[in-house]
């Protein structure tokens, strides 16, 4: 077959026809790797591949017997999660080489339900960014615009499952990394409950926000991913011993009388098109039986500020071990070390400048200065009160409703370049998916329309605490009805 | 111009928890540098700490020992700052919540009792250690002590002498033996120490400039080193001279404090809620069991042992310096010992054997009942003096029951006349020009030979009977008496 046949293919009718004998893993990841060298040094996807070594290791390691949910599907991984002996830098010169000793809980449950990992999907340096253009690498092209962003922070992963340069991906979301790159790509994107999925080997950004989470092309990949990561880990405290729902088995249930919840959204930057396309999304709703009503989150709004003062000064944290003492990044210190500093502080400072690009250091600053003596009550713990306010609306509004509907982003994919040199400009573009971060709920971003210029416009459902089955079968009776997932980009470079 | 030393107390004590406060590593000292690491100790990008919750349970304890109130929410705060022990670049600490608070510890100085208030009692991992010997041009990191759980007591000020200071520490360290938290191990950094002090005009209500003092390594070094600051600072403040809030290390070959180099730039340490441990509720059902459960402390069993047995306060006091030596004491009045005897040996011989060797009471192993029959053989008369002590070495030494090594032949004392007379007789016989000095008036000579017995019988005769029957011998051999 030529390359690309198998790897357009979703991971249900993978699972079918490896479990008819039809196709063996190994024609699987031939085609998609036939695939990646045509199309990812254009799309610029995968920081690295190494074909050869991913044809060894599936030949060498992966067992007949294996059987899982995911038995024989690659799964592409970004540059943030740990697969031991893996190069994992996060998109960051601070990083480079850095090889974690161990497996993240949601790799070693990959593995278990016998899936194979292509690692290294592009991403914003520590997932600082929404549009990738932050990796230290390279840039990530969107496949349905060469000129346009994926999204980010998981630009890579989102790019890669739109192009078919996956047929799945595992990203992270913290503001809306997930989400928001899956719908300037036009895929599926879901962020879990916080503590659905266990953190234990996500390098960490914002510890009280981050989720490991799918990127697929539709919503039963996405369940069936999602299914194999999920639950509780003796590992991550903050993880929850809530019992897994049966996600895939429950997709096809009925939808009528949900009530849907439309809230009153700060407008600000909002494109006509994505508030038509999220009007027209309310009517398919209807249509499909659910109960439509407005509702109040009264204190959204305040999301983008209380996020960038969290969010930062827990990255500011977390950050502060890549010191080049121990692993990754070391600058050396040439000349005699300045009366100023001892030679260690030229070090510690030489390595973090260099070793850091300019958003990561924009936060730490952030961060630090939030955190900092006289300043704490102000900002940090002012912040997470008002974190508590936003989610005391959620949990309000959930009283009333089953599942919440807005926009994913305000826009489709912008340009590149276009917001790279105004940060808060770029911040905004996060106003609708960060308030399902600091609530801790799960969201779900999906294709809704395309725009005038044929860009993919996602729209975002909500739902309360561990409440995926309800989100993912709304998600589902939405997809089944309007098949917007069935497109697919043609990307430069096809045959 | 007298003045009044304020002084304080920080003590940093690890826990010989099973694992390490966030992993699963073992803590166990002198083990190969970083054999006893994993990812999450190491601080690797992606890991989380899950909390042992051993380490809680023991903090609970100590601070019911120490009669504190402990806090009802259980909550850990990030410290941060940059060092190369430190993976994380941040140590998982309490700020503002600390697991107890208020708590106090009652000490004797100069004969008067006082009562030392304990400001706060608080949980917090180690961190790495340093070594800079090994090369010229590079320093080595070791991250086994790297999340070691550590308890942090800090008084108040209320310690007001460097013996008092001492007396306090040897108390605490007597408690947390009790408990057996810790090794209490000053030299292997089980248990560290730094102070404060400050002097005043007497009857002053403010305080003076404080200074830290840190590199104390002993609970000598701690009295020495406030006793040293107690004279700099009065010497400053008579002469008028600054002295300045600052940092100093204790010099120990020198003995003196010196400056710290400053520091690069004040520590901001921005402590903020640790986001990767959820806090919970220290249930009060919980904190009563561990509380009920609490051994007998110190100052409990020295009262007890008072009136007990009649034991003077001074005799308590050093029996119950150690939980091993106050179970010697009391489990060998339980095999049968009378208490004086007992006491006697403990606080004698072995306490003697103990600071000879540089050892720790933990160190020997003796059985009670072994001190009980020593007792008891002595009593007995089978054992004298000399006798005795010699067997106690070898109880000591070897481990072994006393009347076990009487029965192996070679040590029970001779009394028996006949054994006797044969040993006087050959002593008579070699010794024939001491026998005619004795004979002729010297009485020196009776010394000799009776040291020539005693050696002929290995010091096993019974030294009257010996005594008696050399004379007998000396006289009946013929010749004249003199």
């Amino acid at each position: 077959m030529a390359g690309g046949e198998l790897a357009s293919k979703t991971i249900h009718e993978l699972r079918a026809l490896i479990d008819a004998g039809t196709i063996s893993p190994q024609e699987l990841l031939d085609d998609l790797l036939t695939r990646l060298a045509q199309l990812n040094p254009s799309l610029g996807a995968y920081i690295d591949i190494a074909p050869e070594r991913l044809r060894r290791q599936l030949r060498e390691e992966f067992s007949a017997d294996r059987r899982g949910l995911l038995w024989g599907i690659p799964i592409t991984i970004k540059d943030n999660i740990c697969i031991a002996g893996e190069e994992t830098t996060c998109a960051s010169r601070i990083l480079r080489g850095f090889r974690p000793p161990y497996d993240a809980t949601v790799i070693e449950r990959l593995r278990r339900a016998g899936a194979f990992l292509i690692p290294r999907a592009n991403m914003d340096e520590f997932a600082f960014g929404s549009s990738t253009e932050n990796s230290a690498w390279l840039i990530t092209r969107n496949p349905w615009a060469p000129d346009r962003v994926p999204g980010g922070s998981s630009g890579g992963c989102a790019s890669a499952v739109a192009g078919d340069l996956a047929i799945a991906a595992l990203g992270s979301d913290t503001g809306g990394s997930i989400r928001q790159p899956a719908s300037f790509c036009g895929v599926v994107g879901l962020k879990p409950t916080y503590g659905r999925v266990s953190r234990y080997g996500l390098v960490a950004f914002a510890s009280s926000l981050d989720q490991i989470g799918p990127i697929a092309k539709d919503v039963t990949d996405c369940a069936m991913v999602l299914s194999a990561i999920a639950g509780h880990d003796a590992r991550d405290s903050t993880s929850a011993p809530v019992e897994v729902p049966d996600y895939v088995g429950q997709l096809g249930g009925s939808v009528k009388g949900l009530r849907l919840g439309v809230p009153e959204l700060p407008r600000e930057g909002l494109n006509d098109e994505v508030e038509r396309a999220i009007a027209q999304a309310v009517t398919v709703f209807e249509g499909l039986g659910l109960e439509v009503e407005p509702v109040q989150l009264p204190n959204i709004g305040k999301s983008v500020a209380a996020y960038y003062i969290i969010a930062t000064a827990e990255a500011s944290s977390n950050l502060a071990r890549y010191d080049g003492v121990q692993y990754g990044f070391r600058a050396a210190v040439h000349r005699p070390p300045s009366t100023v500093h001892s030679e260690l502080m030229e070090m510690y400072l030489r390595t973090r400048t260099e070793g850091f690009g300019a958003e990561a250091k924009r936060r730490i600053l952030l961060g630090s200065y939030v955190l900092s003596h006289g300043y704490y009550d102000a900002y940090y713990l002012k912040g997470m009160k008002v974190r508590t306010l936003i989610k005391r609306d959620f949990d309000e509004a959930f009283r009333r409703c089953d599942v919440l509907l807005m926009p994913t982003s305000p826009t489709p994919a912008f340009r590149l370049r276009e917001k790279v040199d105004d940060p808060l400009q770029m911040y905004l573009s996060d106003i609708y998916t960060i308030s399902a971060n600091l609530a801790g709920i799960p969201a779900v971003s999906l294709p809704c329309a395309f725009s005038g210029e044929g860009l993919p416009i996602g729209m975002q459902l909500l739902a309360a605490p561990f409440r995926e089955d309800v989100l993912l079968r709304t998600a589902y009776a939405y997809e089944q009805a309007t098949k917007w997932h069935l497109r697919a980009p043609q990307v430069r470079g096809e045959r | 111009m007298d003045y009044e030393a304020v002084i304080g107390l920080e003590v940093h004590l690890q826990l010989a928890t099973e694992s390490k406060l966030f992993c699963g590593c073992p803590t166990k000292f002198g083990a190969p540098p970083n054999s006893q690491t994993c990812p999450v100790c190491l601080g690797l990008p992606g890991v989380l700490p899950v909390l042992n919750e051993q380490t809680v349970d023991w903090g609970v304890r100590v601070a019911c020992a120490l009669n504190a109130t402990i806090g009802q929410i259980m909550k850990f705060d990030r410290k941060q700052y940059f060092y190369p022990d430190l993976p994380k670049s941040y140590q998982i600490s309490q700020y503002d919540q600390p697991l107890a608070q208020h708590g106090h510890l009652d000490i004797v100085v100069d004969g008067q009792p006082k009562r030392i208030g304990i400001r706060r009692i608080h949980l917090e991992e180690d961190a790495g250690k340093l070594l800079h010997e090994a090369s010229a041009t590079e320093s080595f990191v070791d991250f086994n002590r790297t999340g070691v759980p550590l308890l942090e007591i800090v008084t108040e000020p209320d310690l007001r002498s460097a013996d008092a200071a001492y007396q306090y520490l040897t108390e605490l360290k007597a408690i947390l033996e009790y408990l057996d938290v810790s090794t209490c191990n000053m030299e292997e950094g089980s248990l560290r120490c730094d102070t404060n002090i400050s002097l005043r005009p007497p009857k002053a209500t403010t305080l003076g400039s404080r200074v830290e003092v840190k590199n104390l390594n002993s609970f000598r070094a701690v009295k020495l080193a406030l006793e040293y600051e107690a004279t700099r600072q009065a010497a400053a403040l008579d002469g008028g001279e600054p002295l300045p809030q600052e940092t100093r290390l204790w010099n120990a070959k020198a003995q003196r404090t010196e400056p710290l180099r400053s520091k690069e730039e004040a520590s901001d340490y921005r402590y903020f809620p640790e986001p990767d441990l959820v806090p919970f509720t220290l249930e009060a059902a919980l904190v009563e069991r561990l509380r009920q459960a609490l051994p007998e402390l110190p100052a409990q069993r020295r009262s007890r042992l008072q009136s007990a047995y009649q034991l003077s306060a001074y005799d308590a006091q050093v029996l119950t310096q150690s939980r091993v030596l106050a179970d010697l004491f009391e489990g060998a009045l339980r095999c049968g010992a009378s208490p004086k005897p007992a006491a006697n040996w403990i606080m004698g011989e072995l306490l003697a054997y103990l600071n000879a060797k540089g050892l720790e009471p933990s160190a020997v192993k003796l059985r009670p009942e072994w001190l009980a029959h020593l007792v008891e053989l002595i009593a007995q008369g089978t054992l004298s003096g000399p006798m005795a002590k010699a067997v106690f070495l070898q109880m000591v030494e070897r481990g072994l029951d006393p009347v076990q090594i009487v029965a192996e032949g070679r040590l029970a004392q001779i009394v028996d006349p006949g054994a006797l007379e044969r040993i006087a007789e050959e002593v008579v016989q070699a010794n024939l020009k001491s026998v005619a000095d004795y004979r002729s008036g010297k009485v020196n000579a009776f010394t000799y030979l009776m040291g020539q017995a005693m050696k002929r019988s290995q010091g096993k005769a019974n030294p009257q009977q010996m005594a008696e029957l050399l004379k007998r011998t000396l006289h009946n051999d013929g010749g004249p008496t003199p």
